[in-house]
């Protein structure tokens, strides 16, 4: 069992360092290879891992593998280990699935890539960093693998670094997420400073003492708990690109496709929410933090799909659903209900890499081309991706047949988005009903435009160019095999895994990988709401499918007349809400003109100025003075002599008498 | 073995490398190689006699180790006394990597006064290894004015256009310093009667006023040095003119004179002192942070940026060390070791860029991926060793001293972790200019990616950089009790002046 989990974590590694290191020694299909071995091998680990961790007795629900210490200074205690429960199981199999279905998608997609070896490094590398992500056993670990699914989605949205906009992003990326590590890094602090200790067991262990500590933060006196619960969910929003430090995930799509659908959509910006979870034990003691989390949470899920609607580059549309469901996974947290948060996590990861495949399928389809208004009439030249894609889109639009079998048959995300949003509405509280009804537009427009997405592109008449529609074509069977099995996973994870994450075996499904007491809490709640609070996610689905319908296959003329209508909204919407111009005017601006200011006029002007220019300055000014003495006329030089003995005398004079 | 001086020969054995090459004559090409082979094996030598110091070192003891005490001016009590602690052993073996490093990068880039050169980096040599191991205030000055004549020649001789303007700042800003600081060892000669610092450090007990006149004449050298600011205008100016090997030795080990001085005489010799003063560290050094880091943001120049990185990355050194704490102190001397790396080589990178192209320009520079796929890996690795990536040695510095800074202030750890941010910025940015994006300019496209004898400088640094953040422990282990008994002393000292005053 140890054996196999370090093998999991490290294999992905070692593909990486040989991909990457030896790549011009042995060429494109080696790396693949490589690679692609390394992850299969790791995923079926991960099952078997899975299985024994899962469904296995009571007291294996929880390995702790050591490696070695990474590093000690006074009671700071970091080691490098890889922790194993129910909670990293589940990451374990998503993480491992996702990306080895992604790797073997990217021997096609990226078939005519000149750098074909640095993208396959990279995409192991990516997974190894997020593996350690998840199966880190402290605060700094976690930190770690935080920082290096940062470094490896840099490194993949610039990919193409010939693209200034490609650049950009992944600075973007970057810097924008150090602003969440910001917040993370002080939060670790925070957790160190008042239980002594970074590791997992020990800090869950004072969670209770916590909760009724207070610290001075910044001069004030703040409860311990609430606050370094706060610090932490800022790195949480930063990786998962919540309302506010969201705007680095549209322009990630500046990368390939596969790396999209991996870092973008199924692993790493979950990592937020995998965070939350993790440290559900201290997020249930801390109320009024929980509370910000399901209103960020519920804010971006509204947020998000607002912009959905009105976006036409198809990876931006699905990007903006990921942030919109991101929310979603968050409230569900923020409540209370983190087996359900977790639940869709592992759904969406399905259905949502599915969704990302899918485009990039028809992007590789039309040559590159990913403007929906290009778009059009497409499952005539690639109906098997047509098919993929429409599984897909149920799934994220939650379509199912309720009240059958127990809870309903469905589509992977029906089951799991009915879960959080049941479970907002259990709890009773004011945010709880916020969020779910902030939820409940959400689905209505997320149904609206990712049938929107399939109708624009798959529907009506080819509106691009007739050369690429000529050579469009269905994609390879490396590239649609990945598709199918993700497909199987956004059919039938839902349903399958329902029991087991928020049905009747949760409890010894979960352990305690996650805070039992607001689980146990919520889950009982769910059950006793009205049937209608139940309901109104799917009828908001298949009203938003159908509304799409109208308005792009039965009658096209309705959206521009709905824009005419709503200009100033549509206008506001389309823009994004202006986030990235207020930020530019807010941030970026300013620090660029204080820094030239303090470049200029502070060591310019002040300190040299007042410093050693000065000094230099008025030095020459002495021996200006002092060398106009040195003329070298023999007549100036006896008057001084004259002047100086004249001096003497003068002072003997009146001096000593 | 103990009685063999091993301190000496590490400190003394560049002199002969370089008496060597002062007797070397014959045609100038034969002069220029012998020149170059004979200061890399004598430093190569040295180096590896470091390492028996590593070696032999005892890391469970916080005492001085390899100790040799001499009479040197008996009259007056100045001893030749040396010796190393967990703090000092790494410093001199940075210094004495970082030289033959220096000796290999230079190896092609300097073509005139080889031979002078050659012999200013082993005498370089000598004054750091000297100072890092010298227990004698005296001595200690000796050694830290003497690094700068090496350094003074080398910016002024091999320097850039505007060499004169930036030796004569330096000179400036470490003149005031050095007097002043001359003037404090004075007065502690005066009341201990010896300069040898164990007897100093036991013996010495000044009255608050003393030691808060003391402690701002020792500031004044040892801020200079750190820089911090607002006396870090010289450094950018001086790394800019300096050729690359000048710029390696100045960040990677000139600016840890002043850390090191802080910690070895400020804080044992002043501990009152020293708590009284922490806030106006902890406030210049995150001014440092932000303002450096804002205004490296705007710079053009890619020495220059990197030279103001250097300022905010050193204002974490200082606070660390005012926060007195474990974390902190240990984060900060670690910091000072893998900045002593981590900026040397990216000195280093634009020196292979600029062998090349002879211009520090960013803007002539664009899409060097394309042509240098293996310099853009290196610089990829410093620049995000730089920035503090965990798993790569500029995180373990930077997170100790803020979570030591956490535990004493929350608004200085808050303020200096915005460096976080600012730091991937500029950083982020650098590399996108020089490496990323097409490469259409035509100067550009006939540069050659890295030689082996490039690759042989980095190589070792890139391991390092590595060991360092996957493995730091074999760093601090040695570093933690001397570090101990130093946050030891210095509480027992403050407490003593408590019950003093309260009696």
């Amino acid at each position: 069992m140890d054996l196999a989990i370090k093998l999991i974590v490290f294999l992905p590694l070692v593909a990486a360092a040989i991909a990457g290191l030896f790549c011009r020694v042995i060429g494109d299909r080696p790396a693949q290879i490589v690679t692609c071995a390394g992850l299969l091998i790791a995923a079926a680990l991960s099952v078997f891992v899975f299985v024994r961790i899962g469904f296995g007795p009571e007291d294996g629900k929880l390995i702790v593998v050591r490696l070695f210490s990474w590093f000690n200074s006074g009671t700071v205690d970091v080691a490098w280990s890889l922790r194993v429960d129910t909670l990293t199981a589940v990451m374990l199999i998503v993480v491992t699935g996702v990306s080895s279905m992604v790797h073997v998608y990217s021997i096609g997609y990226m078939a005519e890539d000149p750098s074909v070896p640095r993208f396959m490094a990279y995409l192991s590398l990516f997974t190894f960093f997020m593996l350690m992500l998840v199966t880190a056993d402290n605060l700094v670990q976690l930190f770690f693998g935080w920082e290096g699914v940062g470094l490896a989605s840099y490194l993949l949205i610039g990919f193409w670094y010939d693209k200034p906009s490609a650049n950009a992003a992944a600075m973007k990326a970057f810097i924008v997420n150090r602003v969440g590590d910001f917040g993370f890094a002080l939060g670790i602090f925070a957790v160190w400073m008042l239980t002594g200790s970074v590791t997992f067991n020990e800090i869950f262990a004072k969670a209770h003492d916590m909760s009724t500590m207070h610290f001075v933060f910044l001069g004030k006196e703040v409860p311990a708990l609430e606050c370094a619960c706060l610090l932490l969910f800022v790195g949480a929003m930063g990786k998962s690109a919540q309302l506010g430090l969201h705007t680095w995930l549209p322009d990630a799509m500046e990368g390939p496709t596969p790396v999209s659908a991996l870092i973008h959509a199924a692993t790493m910006v979950t990592a937020g929410v995998f965070m939350v979870c993790r440290l559900s034990p201290l997020f249930e003691l801390a109320p009024t933090a929980s509370q910000v989390v399901t209103l960020v949470g519920a804010a971006t899920a509204f947020f998000a799909a607002t912009i959905g609607l009105t976006q036409f580059d198809i990876k931006r549309v699905v990007a903006y659903s990921t942030c919109s469901q991101l929310g979603y996974m968050f409230f569900a947290a923020g409540v209370g209900a983190y087996s359900a948060a977790m639940f869709h996590l592992m759904t969406h990861a399905f259905f949502k890499a599915l969704l990302f495949l899918g485009s990039g399928s028809v992007i590789h389809c039309l040559h590159h081309e990913q403007d929906m208004r290009k778009m059009g009439g497409v499952k005539e030249k690639a109906p098997q991706t047509f098919i993929l894609m429409w599984i897909g889109t149920l799934a994220l639009a939650g379509i199912g047949i309720p009240m059958i079998f127990g809870h309903g048959i469905g589509f992977a995300g029906f089951h799991s988005k009915d879960a959080i949003l049941e479970g907002a509405f259990a709890a009773h509280s004011t945010v709880g009903q916020i969020a779910y009804w902030l939820g409940i537009a959400g689905a209505f427009m997320t149904a609206f435009y990712s049938a929107r997405l399939m109708f624009m592109t798959f529907y009506g008449k080819y509106r691009g160019d007739h050369h690429t529609w000529d050579h469009a074509h269905e994609s390879p069977l490396v590239m649609l095999i990945p598709l199918y099995v993700l497909a199987t996973g956004a059919v039938l994870a839902g349903f399958v895994a329902y029991p087991w994450f928020v049905g009747e075996s949760w409890e010894h499904f979960w352990g305690h990988a996650i805070a039992v007491h607001a689980t146990e809490h919520i889950l009982h709640a769910m059950h006793q709401i009205p049937h209608w609070a139940g309901l109104l996610p799917l009828l908001m689905g298949v009203a938003g499918i159908a509304l799409s319908y109208v308005y792009y296959v039965a009658r096209p003329d309705l959206p521009a007349k709905t824009v005419a209508m709503f200009r100033p909204l549509h206008t506001f919407f389309y823009n994004k809400w202006y986030f990235d111009e207020l930020y530019d005017a807010m941030f970026v601006q300013p620090a660029l003109a204080i820094g030239r200011l303090f470049w200029k006029k502070g060591d310019g002007a002040t300190i040299d100025g007042l410093g050693p220019d000065n000094v230099a300055a008025r030095a020459q000014d002495v021996a200006g003075v002092l060398s106009r003495f040195q003329s070298g006329y023999l007549y100036q030089y006896a008057f001084m002599m004259l002047l100086g003995v004249a001096a003497l005398v003068t002072y003997f004079v009146v001096m000593v008498r | 073995m103990s009685s063999w001086p091993i301190l000496s020969l590490v400190t003394f054995l560049p002199l002969v490398g370089a008496l060597f090459c002062l007797v070397v004559s014959g045609p100038k090409e034969a002069v220029d190689r012998n020149c170059r082979s004979a200061a890399l094996i004598t430093s190569l030598v040295t180096f590896a006699i470091s390492l028996v110091l590593w070696a032999r070192f005892d890391p469970t003891k916080a005492s001085f180790q390899f100790e040799e005490n001499l009479a040197w001016v008996p009259a007056l009590k100045i001893g030749y006394h040396v010796g190393i602690d967990g703090i000092s052993l790494f410093f001199v073996l940075l210094s004495t990597l970082l030289t033959p490093i220096c000796i290999l990068a230079s190896w092609e880039s300097i073509q005139v006064r080889v031979k002078e050169y050659m012999i200013a980096f082993l005498v370089l040599e000598t004054f750091m290894v000297g100072m890092f191991c010298a227990l004698d205030l005296a001595l200690f000055y000796v050694f830290f004015e003497g690094v700068l004549i090496p350094m003074f020649l080398i910016i002024g001789v091999w320097g850039g256009k505007r060499r004169v303007y930036a030796a004569f700042k330096f000179f400036l800003y470490t003149l005031l310093g050095s007097v002043l600081m001359l003037l404090a060892i004075i007065a502690i000669y005066w009341q201990v009667g010896t300069t040898d610092l164990p007897t100093a450090m036991e013996k010495l007990q000044l009255p608050f006023q003393w030691q808060f006149w003391l402690w701002l004449a020792f500031f004044a050298s040892f801020a200079v040095k750190v820089p911090m600011w607002p006396v870090h205008t010289w450094l950018p100016d001086a790394h800019v003119e300096a050729p690359t090997a000048g710029s390696v030795i100045l960040a990677g080990v000139l600016l840890k004179m002043g850390g090191y001085g802080f910690i070895r005489f400020t804080v044992p010799l002043m501990p009152e002192a020293t708590q009284y003063f922490a806030p106006l560290v902890f406030g210049l050094s995150c001014v440092a942070v932000i303002y450096t880091s804002l205004v490296a943001l705007v710079q053009e120049d890619m020495k220059k940026l990197i030279a103001y990185s250097s300022v905010a990355h050193m204002g974490f050194v200082t606070i660390g060390i005012f926060v007195m704490n474990t974390q902190g102190v240990e984060g900060s001397i670690f910091q000072m070791l893998s900045h002593g790396i981590v900026s040397a080589a990216l000195f280093l990178c634009v020196g292979v860029v600029y062998d090349r192209l002879h211009t520090r320009e960013i803007a002539a520079y664009g899409g060097l991926v394309h042509r240098m796929p293996r310099y853009a890996f290196t610089f990829l690795f410093f620049t995000l060793a730089s920035v503090g990536l965990p798993g790569l040695s500029g995180f373990i510095g930077e997170f100790l001293v803020l979570i030591g800074a956490f535990k004493a202030n929350t608004w200085v750890a808050f303020l200096a972790a915005t460096g976080l941010i600012l730091g991937a910025a500029y950083a982020l940015w650098l590399y996108r200019k020089i490496v990323f994006g097409e490469l259409t300019k035509d100067t550009l496209k006939g540069m050659l990616d890295m030689n082996r004898r490039e690759i042989a400088v980095f190589l070792p640094l890139v391991l390092i950089t590595i060991w360092m953040g996957v493995y730091p422990n074999s760093f601090l282990d040695p570093i933690a009790p001397s570090v101990d008994k130093l946050i030891g002393d210095y509480n027992a000292a403050i407490k003593l002046a408590h019950t003093a005053a309260l009696r």
